[in-house]
């Protein structure tokens, strides 16, 4: 967990960001300056669609306006603004269920990277093409086919299903 | 029609004050007994949940759990389970859960649209009572 913290950090923070809680949105809100959220055994808060209410709120270390916001929540709800509203939601979850519903576009990323490599490879390949392979056996000429396509022409291979068959002995052509 | 984990789903039609039959897809849970005791009906089912949470002292931890079994369960909660959740979430003092739980049964409609205005619908006396808005009032969605 710790490796791949750092491995978040280092890559671009749009595109690998996690469903759940974990490293740089930690990080982030600061809510875990006790190690015990990084403690499995202890109750966690998590980002689930099938868990509405989490174990612990997301924000669990108030500041002095938090705390003031909470005691006005013991009242009426009526007299709440909407932005209160909003940061008494935000105070306990992380991410609205739209936001956790929400995809990324690292597959973009991915198969970029995918086309990439596969670039590389083939220009790899092509270079290996002109500077390491030698010449084709002479064999493989032109010149030399069509010698030896005569040749089998003559010698009649393959006369019923294959080669020759497909000679027309008569027009001296191809069928 | 049965689902894969075993509980039989019936789609229950039911008229809205407008009077037209609006198709509430509130399905039984009902469990199979293995051991062959008596099926629990929907009342039955939403009476035991709507005394859950009309626990006058109910805790947070009981709020959570039974919300979070409730979500568990495949269906969407009839309002007046929900309206006993919301108010438990009143007792507790805690706003960020009622809309959570709103949230929450948008997500549980799955592709059924008309079932989350439809909660809103009935709820709306509760809500405007408690003072509770939905996430959609707050740009939340």
């Amino acid at each position: 967990m710790l490796t791949s913290r750092a491995l978040v950090r280092g890559l671009k923070s749009g595109f690998w960001r996690p469903l759940s809680s974990t490293s740089s949105v930690q990080a982030a809100h600061g809510k875990d300056m006790s190690p015990d959220v990084l403690d499995p055994s202890v109750p966690q808060y998590n980002n689930r669609l099938d868990t509405p209410l989490s174990d612990v709120p997301f924000v669990r270390n108030l500041n002095s306006e938090q705390r003031q916001l909470k005691e006005k929540e013991k009242g009426p709800w009526t007299k709440l603004t909407k932005e209160e509203k909003i940061a008494l939601y935000r105070l306990t979850h992380e991410l609205t269920y739209p936001e956790m519903r929400r995809g990324s576009s690292e597959w973009k990323t991915v198969l970029g990277g995918v086309f990439i490599f596969l670039g590389f490879s083939g220009m790899l390949v092509w270079w290996q093409r002109i500077f390491v392979f030698g010449e084709v056996p002479h064999t493989l000429s032109d010149e030399w086919v069509e010698k030896q396509t005569q040749r089998m022409i003559d010698m009649r291979i393959n006369p019923i299903g294959g080669f020759a068959y497909h000679w027309d002995y008569v027009k001296k052509q191809w069928k | 029609m049965r689902n894969w984990g075993g509980s039989v789903v019936h789609f229950n039609w039911r008229h809205t004050v407008y009077g037209y039959v609006q198709s509430c897809y509130t399905p039984l849970a009902q469990r199979c007994y293995s051991h062959g005791g008596k099926l629990e009906s929907d009342e039955e089912f939403d009476a035991r949940w709507v005394t859950y949470f009309n626990k006058a002292d109910i805790d947070a931890w009981e709020l959570r759990k039974g919300m979070n079994t409730l979500i568990g369960y495949d269906l969407v909660p009839e309002p007046k389970i929900l309206e006993a959740a919301l108010r438990a979430c009143r007792r507790l003092d805690d706003l960020a859960s009622a809309m959570r739980i709103l949230e929450a049964v948008k997500d549980k409609s799955g592709p059924h649209k008309k079932i989350y205005p439809y909660l809103i619908q009935e709820l709306r006396p509760t809500l405007d009572e408690l003072g509770i808005s939905t996430p959609e009032e707050l740009g939340m969605d």
